[in-house]
């Protein structure tokens, strides 16, 4: 498989949240609006470009018995890094998703990858997947919190166009499930069924 | 691929992977924890300067704790030119919606309100967010008044304030944040009457 | 092809179908519609009309362009959704309010779910709670607009009972001193015409009628309403006679918050509701627990919406462990 293909698989064929249905955690509770769901999204992005490339460099000398706690503890460094990093550089935006960085550690998507694709695979290649999973999460984040910013906030990136609130339900949790579930209807309908 | 697992490649491969791993936080770490601090520094003295009248000492390097229940307060005095205009305390409250919310309060001497500003919070957005001053008017309400004449509590609990709409509980819990505030600055005029 | 609901063997011939039970259900509603239409005017007409026609509107648009199946519409149960709908909301509603609950409690609680018959939770419902989280200042506003019918009449309430009771308690009132500072709040009043509340609950007497209408001509069975009537009584009644002064007797939480209103129309829902006479008992139980949990404990007032929402969530598994015993076979195990 050629590495253009790999990132497209990640972010079309594979896409971990409509078709994978993956790390519904975050999704559902970071996308209040556009920017928040990116951010949410490039930083998973981040952990999982270097951790399937640490695991794929490693997992040649690692015994298989202790291979998820090993997989764990390096994904858990990476995250820590990461809060240090967005706490430096973007201290609002580490504000606004809190708990959800830490949580980024028991993401499965994460560790999916490392099990399913980067412990089998070149360093490169497994960089490449990174790059297309987390390209296909920041996606699915991005046009969800756009689609729940414009309906319940009445903005888009922040940027106001109607005067007031929207329709709170959407910044709301029930407004998560619904959005999410009409997205993924709308995926399955226009993409999946055309690549199939 | 893995390799079988021994008990002593097992332990080998968990120590070395701990080990590479905590040392390079350590070093991220290092690296990070100046600027963070600063990033914290910046964010406290923004947030008193909202809250107090003009002053000229450094705050932030005065920071004094103040014992009110079982919690420790922070209280920064604001100094013009060596006299006292006023006390920003730094308070909280944990019934908020979304868990803590913590504010920062300045009183003048006299114990009226000066201004109140947001420092962290966790409402949502849309509606308990509001409680922000850039989201709403809500907090005005607290400018100038002396929380011995007026009661810190939501008229729907016989107090005086106006509740932002549908968002009570975060009403309750600003109004409850601004009365420890206020209970930390009795203690400090007790404490400075004894001491006279 | 008419649509009929289909409950389990043995079954018996009989001339209902869909549409039939559903112009029952707006007769029983009518006594309802007139005390409103006669107190809240063209708001109330226009709330109901707005509904009805966007709920059929919206059904027939998705049925025959985006499912491309046959147009079920002439059942009815589009309109009934739509009327119940707009006897759900605050008599100060604007039209569009009315057009948005319309749209999701067809568009997303019925038809998203398979149309009639498939659907697990009430869509008029779906409809009111998702305007509720999503307009809270509109769907509190109870003031009541002008109408032509009662010149004269002094109404100017802008809060609902249950609203003003929390509040007074909150305020460390008692309920008698609540009650004294409210003269609205007497049961003549709310048993005939009380203002304060939604659209479709002005009169509790217009409530009752409809039930009436609906058991005798059986459309609807008496366990669902009879057993959340009986819970919340039972509940509210221990906790009025340990103290008085602050909880409101039974009467007085059977008349207000939408309770007839939910347990007589919105419960009985057959879609939604069990099949078995054991299971509505449960079903209603739950409902009339629930929403007092909600009266007392919770942050909003009044209840009944989120407790027939919730028990309808549990609907399938009621149905699935208590089955109606089969036909010509011994029962024993009870």
């Amino acid at each position: 498989m050629g590495r253009l293909k790999l990132i497209t698989r990640g972010i079309i064929q594979e896409n971990p949240t409509f078709v994978l249905v993956l790390g519904m955690c975050p999704t559902l509770g970071t996308t209040t609006s556009a920017i928040n769901g990116m951010g949410m999204g490039l930083a998973t992005t981040f952990v999982l470009i270097l951790s399937n490339m640490v695991i794929s460099l490693i997992a040649g000398l690692i015994p298989a018995k202790v291979r998820i706690p090993s997989y764990i503890v390096v994904i858990a460094t990476l995250v820590t890094i990461l809060q240090l990093l967005m706490q430096v550089f973007v201290p609002s935006l580490y504000e606004t998703l809190g708990l959800f960085i830490p949580l980024i550690v028991v993401n499965c998507i994460v560790l999916g990858r490392a099990e399913a694709f980067a412990n089998k695979n070149g360093v490169l290649d497994s960089a490449c997947d990174g790059i297309g999973s987390g390209l296909g999460f920041t996606l699915a984040l991005t046009s969800l919190g756009l689609v729940r910013e414009i309906l319940g906030s009445g903005s888009a990136f922040g940027w106001k166009f109607i005067e007031g609130d929207g329709i709170l339900a959407f910044v709301l949790a029930p407004g998560a499930f619904i959005a999410l579930g009409y997205l993924m209807v709308l995926y399955n309908k226009f993409v999946k069924s055309k690549i199939q | 691929m893995a390799k079988a697992s021994t008990f002593r490649n097992m332990v080998v491969c968990l120590f070395l992977i701990c080990f590479v791993c905590s040392g390079l936080l350590a070093v991220v770490n290092a690296l990070t924890e100046a600027p963070i601090a600063e990033a914290n520094v910046a964010k406290i003295n923004a947030s008193i300067a909202a809250v107090v009248p003009t002053f000229d000492n450094e705050p932030s390097s005065e920071v004094f704790q103040v014992t009110v229940g079982s919690d420790a307060i922070s209280v920064y005095p604001a100094t013009l030119e060596g006299a006292l205009v006023g006390y920003a305390v730094e308070t909280f409250s944990n019934k908020g919606f979304g868990g803590r919310i913590t504010l920062m309060v300045g009183f003048q001497p006299d114990g009226t309100v000066y201004n109140t500003s947001v420092v962290s919070h966790a409402e949502t957005p849309g509606l308990g967010d509001k409680m922000d001053a850039s989201k709403s008017n809500f907090s005005e309400q607290f400018k100038g008044i002396h929380p011995s004449t007026f009661r810190l509590a939501v008229k729907k609990d016989g107090g005086d304030i106006d509740a932002i709409t549908a968002s009570t509980i975060t009403s309750r819990a600003f109004a409850d944040a601004v009365s420890r505030a206020y209970e930390a600055f009795l203690l400090i005029e007790n404490d400075s009457k004894e001491e006279m | 092809m008419r649509k009929l609901l289909v409950s389990p063997a043995p079954h018996i011939h009989s001339p209902e179908n869909t549409r039939r039970i559903m112009i029952d259900v707006l007769i029983a509603l009518a006594p309802s519609l007139l005390v409103s239409i006669y107190f809240f005017g063209f708001s109330a007409i226009q709330l109901v009309l707005v509904g009805a026609v966007t709920c059929v509107g919206v059904e027939y648009l998705i049925q025959k362009y985006l499912l491309k199946t046959e147009v079920t519409i002439q059942d009815m149960s589009a309109a009934v959704t739509g009327v119940l709908l707009a006897l759900n909301l605050p008599p100060s509603s604007p039209w569009w309010l009315m057009l948005l609950g319309s749209i999701v409690a067809i568009g997303v609680a019925k038809m998203t779910f398979g149309g009639l018959g498939q659907n697990i939770f009430n869509p008029a419902l779906v409809g009111r709670v998702f305007l509720l989280i999503s307009f809270p200042v509109l769907m509190t506003d109870w003031n009541i607009p002008d109408s032509w019918f009662r010149a004269g009449v002094d109404a100017s309430t802008g809060a609902t009972p249950l609203a003003l009771i929390k509040e007074g308690l909150a305020q460390g009132h008692t309920v008698d001193q609540i009650m004294a500072l409210y003269p609205d709040l007497s049961y003549f009043q709310m048993l005939f015409i009380k203002v304060g509340g939604s659209v479709g609950e002005v009169s509790a007497l217009a409530l009752l009628l409809g039930l009436v209408y609906l058991l005798v001509r059986r459309v609807i069975r008496p366990h669902i309403p009879v057993t959340i009537l009986l819970t919340i009584a039972v509940f509210s009644g221990i906790f009025w006679l340990i103290d008085p002064t602050q909880y409101t007797d039974p009467l007085f939480n059977i008349l207000t918050g939408g309770v007839l209103l939910g347990s007589i129309f919105m419960a009985t829902d057959y879609v939604t509701s069990p099949m078995t006479a054991r299971g509505m008992v449960i079903y209603g139980v739950g409902i009339g627990l629930i929403t007092m949990l909600i009266r007392m404990f919770g942050s909003y007032p009044e209840g009944i919406s989120f407790a027939i929402l919730i028990m309808n969530s549990v609907v399938p598994l009621i149905n699935k462990y208590i089955k109606p015993a089969r036909f010509a076979k011994e029962v024993k195990n009870g």
